[in-house]
């Protein structure tokens, strides 16, 4: 039985146009960019100077204070410069830029690609290794893994989830992860467990996918409590709360933390992110990127060293389409659009889609005829339409009341909109504002 | 790399499904039961809809073009919908003038007036007709018999319709099963062969466009549904108590404008709930008044009435009907 959250969501076209383009390693650039930010929280802080040699796995910039994350260098070289630089939000930041020279990695990392499947570390090791080695949530949120893994005094957690649902149209990163790296996912997945002390895992993988839930389901036999569990293809399934409530039935409270309801949430990529941290000692500085679009070349999976500029990874999949529109940083309903294709990839990167012209823009609004079809389309039981005027007329009260804090910005509901209405730019404005309104509050 | 990139907030896709696409859909969903009044009336529907679907478009694009000032968006589709709707609901004999009245009070006041498409509070076509019933009773209730391409226009045979011959009937205290004698049979309304409003007749033509709609999404079944059982349990209720004084609720549901109204009126997007729960309310007390108003009511129909009662209560329902929120409820695991 396929199971699902049962409130809401849509079914955009799936587009996965590189499902079975096997992973490419990139060739390491000659120069890298490495922004400081690459996670939720604090930049870290650089810890090299201009002209010091690198070596791949090193730190190049500490964490600084817990809500934040180690940086390290993806190539060996020499630093070029700490500069400030456009990173993939649009936004200034400092990054360290080095040039590379061969690909030298630090000593400590076990470079082979055998399978390490006994887990020595213990418990608190684990969790100081994936602080140490700058592990982020790879599912695009970039939430450090050692602070969700650290279960809050007073809560109990019972059961992990692997969000394999990779719902976005388009990306396949995850999907080929699974497959190609089924064993050492499911490693990762025993690590996490062993870290939250819980018994059971569920991986949920959409039914769009089945060569990877059989790939996994057979090698999961081999692993102590890990169930692989089918899931209908519907959007936004991959978002935690729905994740949670298809695969448990338990439903986070509004506001509330997956932990809330005994649960942790970690992606595929994560988890091989945590098996590569833990069983070969390597820090978080490559992953795979989804680069595509209907009219791209040789769209494909690669295998990238953080701080390539998204432009290597373009020139990869056959260079960008004469009729390239519009380039996102991630998927179609959640990425970022990007302004200029001359920044680096980031942990968080996990695709780059190029949209032909004709389908970069908009289509013209028309006036609301309250069909209501993003009611249903909302997956938290929300009404865009209604919070969507609220916060384009600044009535932040009642916008709160209405809970659009609740709001996770997965878009079903402007791409449901027979309309065309841009009811998730006014929804955010009003979020954010609410947000805002609700820490002043606290404050004073 | 020459290329120009735009940059907007995500969603970066849209569905295809458009307000111009929806509205051809519910014109297709017409198009069964448009098909069978040229069958049973003749040329006479013919002129009717062509009338009522070029009037109620020029109002509008005169009314945004002169008046208001604005860029006619009559290509929305919207107009052309109510035309058609303002049509199935008059007999199709009715003379040009008063159809192009009922027009300019459909889009003119009860729609433009509001703001447009998206704007008004109850259902154009509707206010159009319960104007045109008002305004002008004999032409309004004058039904043409069904005689096929034999009915003329003005000119046609009339007699009264099924609902009002039961409701004269029992007034006059004639039992229902000497009453059924002089209608048609079951079979006969099923398939639309009685006098009526030109698109209300065929209830298996109005079901296919239904289902037509269900099927493409435009509507979800919950008004329709709710209207038609209330209905029948209600008309039910009524019939068990008494069958010598109250119809039977299968001849409730296939006479009158109860399919017309509740496939296509009741379900107007702007006019409507926009929750599955406020729907089964509306539609419940669009069932609750029609019954009220057949069976204890001056008029023998009450559809139009019902539905127009109920569109005021729409923006209540939507303040007060809320969806089930994600994460109400704490369930701790």
């Amino acid at each position: 039985m396929l199971k699902t959250f049962p409130k809401g969501g849509i079914h955009p076209p799936e587009n996965k146009l590189t499902a079975d383009r096997p992973i490419v390693i990139l060739p390491v650039p000659s120069q890298v960019t490495v922004p400081v930010s690459q996670h939720i929280g604090a930049p870290a802080v650089p810890v090299v100077e201009k002209g010091a040699a690198v070596k791949a796995g090193q730190l190049i910039a500490q964490a600084k204070g817990f809500v934040s994350t180690n940086i390290h260098s993806p190539v060996s070289g020499k630093v070029n410069k700490i500069d400030t630089v456009v990173d993939t939000t649009g936004y200034k930041q400092t990054a360290v830029v080095i040039d590379a020279e061969g690909d030298e990695w630090v000593e400590t990392i076990d470079r082979s690609a055998a399978l390490v499947k006994e887990i020595t570390l213990s418990r608190e090791q684990i969790i100081e290794r994936c602080q140490q080695c700058g592990l982020v949530g790879m599912g695009g949120a970039t939430f450090p893994t050692h602070i969700k893994l650290t279960v809050p005094a007073g809560k109990k957690c019972d059961m992990l989830i692997i969000n394999g649902v990779e719902c976005e149209p388009y990306l396949t990163s995850d999907h080929r992860l699974m497959l190609e790296k089924g064993a050492e996912v499911l490693t990762g997945v025993s690590i996490i467990m062993k870290a939250l002390g819980v018994e059971n895992a569920v991986i949920g993988i959409e039914a769009n996918k089945p060569d990877a839930i059989s790939q996994l389901t057979e090698l999961a036999k081999d692993f102590k409590g890990i169930t692989v569990q089918p899931l209908k293809v519907k959007y936004p399934q991959g978002g935690e709360k729905q994740l949670i409530k298809a695969c448990t039935g338990r439903e986070v409270p509004s506001g509330g933390l997956p932990v809330d309801v005994g649960v942790v949430v970690q992606n595929v990529g994560t988890s091989f992110a945590v098996y590569e941290a833990v069983q070969k000692n390597k820090p978080l500085f490559e992953r795979v990127v989804t680069v595509t679009g209907k009219s791209v070349k040789n769209p494909g999976n690669f295998m990238v060293r953080v701080g390539t500029p998204v432009t290597a990874l373009i020139e990869a999949a056959g260079g960008m389409p004469d009729d390239t529109g519009k380039v996102v940083n991630g998927g179609p309903m959640m990425g970022k659009a990007l302004a200029i294709t001359d920044v680096p990839v980031t942990k968080g990167t996990s695709g780059i889609i190029m949209f032909p012209a004709d389908a970069s823009k908009r289509a013209e609004v028309m006036p609301c005829i309250r069909c209501g079809k993003c009611s249903s389309a909302c997956a938290m039981g929300l009404e865009p339409w209604l919070i969507s005027v609220l916060g384009q007329k600044a009535m932040y009260e009642k916008a709160e009341q209405e809970k659009i804090t609740d709001c996770m910005e997965c878009g079903a509901c402007a791409y449901t909109c027979p309309a065309k209405r841009p009811l998730l730019d006014y929804i955010r404005l009003g979020k954010a504002t609410v947000i805002r309104m609700a820490r002043e509050r606290v404050t004073k | 790399m020459s290329n120009i990139l735009n940059v907007s907030p995500s969603p970066h896709q849209q569905s295809a499904e458009t307000t111009r696409k929806l509205m051809l859909g519910v014109v297709i969903a017409l198009a069964p039961a448009l098909a069978a009044s040229v069958w049973y009336f003749g040329l006479g529907a013919i002129i009717v809809t062509l009338v009522s679907v070029v009037s109620c478009v020029a109002v509008e694009y005169l009314i945004q073009k002169f008046i208001l000032k604005t860029k006619p968006s009559v290509s929305d589709g919207s107009a052309i919908v109510t035309g058609l709707l303002l049509a199935f609901n008059v007999p199709s004999n009715l003379p040009v003038h008063i159809i192009i009245i009922g027009a300019i009070v459909s889009i003119g006041v009860a729609k433009m007036t509001f703001g447009g498409l998206g704007n008004n509070p109850f259902n154009p076509a509707l206010v159009g007709r319960v104007f045109l019933l008002i305004s002008f009773p004999v032409q309004m209730t004058s039904w043409p018999v069904p005689s096929g391409f034999n009915t003329g226009y003005t000119d046609a045979v009339t007699g009264a319709t099924p609902l009002a011959i039961m409701s004269e009937g029992i007034k006059n205290g004639e039992a229902v099963s000497a009453l059924m004698e002089k209608i048609p049979s079951h079979m006969q309304l099923f398939y639309g062969y009685m006098g009526g409003s030109m698109g209300e007749i065929a209830a298996v033509a109005l079901i296919l466009g239904g289902l037509y709609m269900i099927w493409r999404k435009i509507i979800t079944w919950h008004i329709p549904v709710t209207i038609l059982l209330t209905v029948a349990v209600f008309t039910g209720i009524l019939w068990a108590v008494d069958p010598t004084k109250y119809a039977d609720p299968l001849f409730h549901l296939l006479t009158g404008g109860i399919m017309l109204g509740a496939i296509f009126m009741a379900t107007d997007y702007v006019t409507s709930p926009m929750t599955a729960k406020g729907m089964i309310i509306y539609g419940i007390g669009i069932g609750v008044i029609t019954v009220l108003i057949r069976t204890w009511g001056a008029y023998p129909e009450g559809v139009s009435f019902a539905i127009l009662i109920m569109n005021s209560f729409v923006p209540l329902l939507n303040m007060y009907i809320k969806p089930k929120r994600f994460g109400k409820e704490v369930k701790h695991g």
